[in-house]
């Protein structure tokens, strides 16, 4: 099951493997409000609209308890909070699914019996669960199907985010959270504390940090005044662009180490250029899979720029630390001391290996293919999983008369984010940045297609041009974020956060669509 | 409450606590077969071919249109091996090995049936980027000549070079109409059918639908095809273009494995580098994420190195 993931587009190779699994029989299922190339594949694609996700979860949910189809057993043994969540499902009928997300109550059944069902089934999403207010709640919704199926912790079976950067899951692996030091080691947490303070000889604050939203919000308020960013491009990547912009503008500092000269080194006050890490510098990333793969130099860097880690050891020097020459390989045998998930990990096994997955907790340890096989130990080992009795909450920019048009963001196969890395190569099956709306829509509005059109959010406006795309229903519109040159998107988004893990909704803003040279109110 | 944190509150697990060692359900692999290659018995396991019975024997057996990350399609009979009781030669990358066959490699007759196969290919195309097919053709002592020259007494398959984009190159009076890429394009990897044999007899060919520029068929330009390519009819355009310069130096290129840039499923990918620059990516068939396949911004997007067209990451 695909939920809010467009994974033929934006992870081609991991859909190489999903391909092998339709040739060989299975089932595909996709949930999301577009017809995707993905959905394209699917024996069933569940087009709901943006938002109510956790309305169709929970439907599906409620319909396997009431035909019986729930894993008791492991209901019993492994999970806790089960009358919590039978209680939160209870009024989320067909019928009301049907009616608030728009999904044939026919179709909800038959995805709640297929999964239910099925021997073995996996449940992979993407940024279309995660990019909402709720994001947290809509992951639990879904990790609430599983537990309540089975359907994880084993061979075959299991909830997977597919990650959308190369070392995205890296970064959380290395302690770059708010709450976390390496190895997902909580920083409150005084007993791990103190071990890397005594290894490293310094004392850690005690309390977590903010994510990236609560950053924008502490410059809001004055207490963050100083911004170090590296290998990011916040001024093109955050939602609400006008708002990020201004905040950055009022920061005392800015530095920003990057390997191309962004939008955001524009506003900086310093500038490291730095080497691309994964063709010009020695290290790992981790995968999507939990897979610590190396990472190797293939060219030498241009004049100038350097290795991230020597910037960071020269800073380190400049406020009067010595750390010695900076050394990938030295650096990781010191995390792999800290960290006990890592601690199996080294580079000559990593080398012979071509890559091991965490936990892999000393060197005669394979790493591990799958997570939570101690739910089916018996007896238990460590804590139950809880279900989550999250309830459904609709996006913040609400549709109205004058906001009429639901837009929501995603990625195009050629290319990648921001566009700084991909619009160096010249893609055949670009077109540049559109506003995709449904033909029908196109029609309403009187548009041709790739005429240009002004795009207004209650934040902001910008003018595009619109394509037609029948993988879209009326109401419903598309665009990426990956030509900020032409057209800024962020200019539109909403920055509604989601307070927990602090992750914008750039998947529900509420849009108008105006012929240029039309009034610029009255629909 | 649940007596597992919140995830508000500190964890004093680190991170979970360990569980048991996952592991593969087993298959159950039926029992191993013994056959005899060029005189010696081999053992190999269930579900081996005759392909891989003569590795094993260490006889090296010529291959083109086989890859064994692709379903065999026994279209180049240059594999072809003398089978006991067969009344034909057959195909060692497709036929199953089973217990108690006598297989002959190096006979007369396999290497006369091998001889002529490499001729007809080479004497209709052209084998100037098709190194295997080279050493091939001087093992088993081919001389294409015999049925005419080339430069117009021979039928060949010459035209002109097709190029419509900035990232492939096709030159069909390469291709040997092995259907690797057709196979590449299809079921066995990218599903995106793009491509496929059209025509019959010597006009077959490989075409898009209507034989429409690539622009303006369905490729997503995933590379998939020029990775399994083994004559060079298929091309990167900056292999191409560095060959027409004259600057194309194989003795002068390293090759350097590494992971993608892009989203994290994390392919291995294999830069090729020559004078401190990328000239081409690639991945390794054996790579259990890729089996030797990539994505166009996995295959293409790696130009932002070295500072980019323009000089403007992670972002």
């Amino acid at each position: 099951m695909l939920w809010g993931s467009n994974a033929r587009e934006t992870h081609p190779i991991y859909f190489h493997h999903v391909l092998k699994g339709i040739h060989n029989g299975a089932a595909l299922y996709v949930v999301d409000p577009r017809r995707t190339s993905s959905a394209q594949w699917a024996d069933r694609w569940l087009g709901l609209d943006v938002g109510t996700d956790i309305v169709l979860a929970h439907a599906a949910g409620r319909e396997i308890l009431s035909a019986g189809l729930h894993d008791r057993e492991f209901i019993e043994r492994a999970t806790s909070e089960f009358d919590a969540y039978r209680k939160a499902v209870e009024p989320y009928t067909l019928e009301r699914a049907e009616r608030e997300s728009g999904v044939p109550g026919e179709a909800i059944r038959d995805l709640a019996h297929a999964y239910a069902k099925a021997p073995t089934a996996q449940l992979c999403w993407t940024l279309g669960i995660t990019e909402h207010h709720n994001a947290v709640d809509n992951v639990r919704a879904l990790i609430n199907l599983a537990l309540l199926t089975g359907h994880v912790g084993r061979y075959g079976s299991g909830l997977c985010p597919l990650r959308g950067q190369n070392n995205v899951q890296g970064g959380g692996d290395m302690g770059a959270l708010p709450d976390r030091l390496t190895g997902f080691q909580h920083v409150e947490n005084p007993a791990l504390r103190s071990k890397f303070e005594a290894a490293w000889n310094c004392r850690i604050p005690p309390k977590k940090g903010w994510h990236l939203s609560g950053m924008f919000d502490a410059m809001e308020r004055g207490d963050l005044t100083t911004l170090y960013v590296l290998g990011e491009n916040p001024v093109v990547s955050e939602a609400d662009k006008d708002r990020a912009l201004r905040l950055m503008n009022g920061l005392d500092f800015l530095v920003v180490q990057d390997i191309l000269f962004t939008q955001t080194a524009e506003i900086a006050d310093v500038v490291l250029p730095a080497q691309a890490g994964w063709a010009e510098s020695e290290g790992t990333v981790t995968s999507s899979e939990r897979k610590v793969q190396r990472v190797r130099r293939a060219v030498q860097p241009p004049p100038g720029c350097r290795d991230d880690m020597q910037i960071i050891f020269d800073l380190a020097n400049h406020m009067g630390h010595e750390w010695g020459e900076p050394d990938s390989e030295t650096m990781w045998n010191e995390l792999r001391t800290l960290s006990p998930m890592h601690a199996g990990m080294s580079y000559e096994r990593l080398e012979k290996l071509g890559g091991i997955r965490w936990p892999c907790y000393d060197e005669s340890h394979p790493g591990e293919l799958f997570l939570h096989g101690r739910l089916w130990a018996d007896p238990l080992i460590g804590p139950r999983a809880p279900f989550a009795p999250v309830e459904h909450c609709p996006p913040v920019d609400v549709l109205d008369d004058e906001f009429p048009i639901r837009l929501t963001t995603g990625r195009r196969l050629d290319s990648y984010n921001t566009g700084v890395q991909s619009s160096q190569y010249a893609s055949p099956m670009r077109w540049g940045e559109t506003l995709d709306l449904s033909p029908e829509d196109g029609q309403m509005h009187g548009l041709a297609e790739f005429e240009r059109v002004r795009v207004s959010s209650r934040r902001g406006a910008v003018e595009a041009r619109v394509r037609f795309d029948p993988g879209l229903r009326p109401g419903l519109a598309f665009m990426t974020t990956h030509f900020p040159d032409e057209v800024d998107t962020n200019r539109l988004t909403i920055d509604a956060v989601d307070p927990k893990s602090g992750t914008a909704e750039f998947k529900a803003t509420a849009i108008r669509v105006d012929k240029i040279g039309a009034a610029a109110t009255g629909s | 409450m649940s007596d597992y944190p919140t995830p508000d509150a500190p964890s004093l697990t680190i991170p979970v606590p360990r569980g048991p060692l996952p592991s593969t359900p087993d298959r159950g692999a039926g029992p191993p077969v013994t056959l005899e290659v060029d005189g010696e018995a081999v053992t190999v396991p269930a579900g081996s071919t005759l392909l891989d019975a003569c590795s094993k024997r260490g006889v090296d057996t010529p291959t083109l249109c086989y890859l064994e990350t692709l379903s065999p399609v026994n279209v180049c009979r240059v594999c072809v091996v003398e089978l006991e009781g067969s009344r034909t030669l057959v195909p060692a990358c497709s036929r199953p090995a089973a217990e108690g066959m006598v297989v002959s490699t190096d006979s007369e007759r396999v290497r006369l049936s091998r001889r002529m196969v490499l001729e007809f290919l080479s004497s209709s195309n052209d084998v100037e980027t098709a190194p295997e097919l080279q050493e091939y053709m001087e093992r088993y002592g081919a001389d294409p000549e015999r049925y005419g020259s080339r430069n117009g007494q021979a039928a060949t398959q010459a035209q002109p070079t097709k190029i419509d984009n900035e990232l492939y190159v096709r030159d069909y009076s390469k291709c040997i109409l092995c259907y690797k890429c057709v196979e590449a394009c299809g079921v066995d990897a990218q599903n995106t059918f793009a491509i496929a044999v059209a025509g019959r007899g010597f006009e077959s060919h490989i075409a898009t639908e209507f034989d429409v520029p690539l622009p303006d068929s369905a490729c997503v330009y995933c590379g998939n095809c020029i990775g399994v390519c083994p004559t060079g009819a298929l091309m990167f355009k900056s292999e191409h273009d560095l060959r027409n310069a004259g600057e194309w130096d194989e003795s002068q290129q390293e090759t350097t494995d590494t992971i993608c840039p892009y989203c994290g499923v994390g392919c291995t990918l294999t830069l090729h580098t020559q004078d401190n620059r990328i000239v081409k990516a690639t991945s390794p068939l054996d790579q259990e994420v890729t089996s030797g396949n990539l994505c166009i911004k996995g295959r293409f997007g790696w130009q932002f190195v070295g500072g980019g067209k323009s000089g403007s990451s992670g972002s």
